[in-house]
């Protein structure tokens, strides 16, 4: 049994300044080239595929929302509020993800107020999101740079079983929230985020604490927790969604490497799936050209391919083959991780 | 002091495209906008130094292509995160299809 002590995952740890001193942070990764005039092709943006997703996706939570308000209290409530969940949750995160690297719409506004949906729909402060979200595509798994790591090694279990009702994720939010509301900003995040971004941040944090505010005032004026029910307490229901598909991006590969097929997977998955995760099923492509909108991701795929390990075959596969082994035998064996092949010619 | 050095030619950049153009050791990115003028700027990204000619060009805008972090490539300007700083631009005269860089 390794007895490798346990590392420090956190911004301000050692684990941190080794992976600066390694050459880790702010490193020169490893991409499978792509022609550029074949990459400006598929780097191309335009509004209609993602107004058309926009309005499906907004019009099915509408639609499921007002059916959940009808059959309130009733058998029916629960089961409309696992797809409820999914769009709420998974659908919010995904559109964050995307409309916050602004590849979604040609149009700029389009991807901020896409944006910020997803932001308040999953509970978090935008600015702290996209701050997070850009070290994660500059270090992506790098142990003390990446806070988007979601499972250490070894795993932690209770952590692990808590993850799919949503808590590990919401709880440090809405503390971070509640931090900013009154001016207090982390050491962690002032090396994540600069200066000159604080005043604004600490000025969101106090207006969607007032939204939510105001939805609870809303709940209680009714004598209802509904109007939770088909807000934030989704993102607590729908959240097991998230962390499913969630968790398939990087869990039990390599850390610490500048190679994105070593650190992440593609996974076929179904219509539903594709569609609540935006195309995020395209993981490794999304790391390797981040430019690329989630509706070409399937042919940059196409040009990838060949150079870049298999393609599971479903979410089932990734699960049942690499995650729950991987992580039962990092608990004894934190070395542990799964190599993934590459191609010979690669 | 002016200090007019040839960069490319006209030809070598497509219509709303930029290339990457190293003189002396400093890189440098040129760009053809979509009214076919063209314009100059420091060759890497203000927030982390990716090379800005890996990206896209649409309108005046130049997007990184690693955090899409946007500048507006005619002035410079940051349009907002991740970028905090703005973008040296240079000026750009085009003379007997060739298109020259002030590096002053």
């Amino acid at each position: 049994m390794a007895t490798r002590q346990r590392r420090d995952y956190g911004l301000l740890g050692e684990d941190g300044r080794s992976a600066v001193e390694a050459g880790l942070a702010n490193a020169d990764w490893y991409r499978v080239p792509v022609e550029r005039k074949r990459l400006k092709e598929l780097m191309r943006r335009h509004d209609t595929t993602a107004i058309i997703h926009t309005v499906i996706w907004l019009g099915l939570i509408a639609g499921l929302g007002t059916l959940t308000v009808v059959t309130w209290l009733s058998w029916w409530t629960l089961l409309i509020a696992v797809p409820y969940g999914m769009l709420w949750a998974l659908g919010g995160d995904s559109r964050c993800h995307e409309a916050g690297h602004g590849t979604a719409f040609r149009t700029r506004w389009m991807n901020d107020v896409v944006f910020q949906i997803g932001c308040f729909m999953t509970l978090r402060e935008p600015l702290v999101r996209r701050w997070d979200h850009t070290r994660h595509h500059t270090d992506t798994i790098i142990v003390g740079r990446d806070r988007e790591i979601i499972e250490e090694r070894p795993p932690r279990v209770v952590h692990f079983v808590l993850l799919w009702t949503g808590l590990p994720m919401v709880v440090p939010q809405v503390w971070g929230m509640l931090r900013h509301s009154v001016g207090h900003i982390a050491e962690d995040e002032k090396q994540l985020i600069p200066e000159s971004e604080w005043p604004k941040m600490l000025r969101q944090a106090r207006i969607i604490l007032a939204v939510h505010a105001g939805t609870i005032a809303v709940a209680i004026a009714l004598g209802t927790i509904l109007p939770l029910m088909l807000t934030s307490f989704a993102t607590l229901y729908g959240a097991w969604a998230i962390f499913w598909v969630g968790l398939t991006q990087h869990v039990g590969l390599a850390e610490d490497v500048t190679d994105f097929r070593l650190n992440s997977r593609t996974v076929h998955m179904n219509p539903w799936l594709r569609f609540c995760y935006w195309n995020m099923h395209y993981h490794l492509e999304h790391h390797m050209y981040p430019m690329v909108p989630f509706h070409a991701l399937k042919e940059l795929h196409e040009e990838v391919r060949d150079q870049c390990p298999p393609t599971y075959r479903s979410t089932f596969q990734v699960y049942r083959a690499e995650i729950i082994p991987a992580l039962r035998r990092q608990l004894k064996d934190p070395e542990y991780y799964i190599h993934r092949p590459l191609p010979d010619a690669a | 002091m002016s200090n007019w050095t040839r960069a490319c030619g006209t030809d070598d950049i497509d219509n709303e495209d930029v290339i990457p153009v190293a003189i002396d050791g400093h890189d440098y990115a040129v760009y053809r906008s979509p009214d076919d003028d063209y314009f100059a700027t420091d060759g890497h990204c203000t927030h982390e130094a990716f090379l800005l000619a890996e990206g896209l060009v649409m309108d005046n805008i130049i997007e990184c292509p690693k955090h899409n972090g946007r500048f507006d490539y005619t002035t410079g300007e940051g349009k907002g995160a991740p970028i905090c700083e703005d973008l040296r631009t240079y000026p750009v005269k085009v003379e007997g299809g060739s298109v020259y860089i002030d590096l002053g």
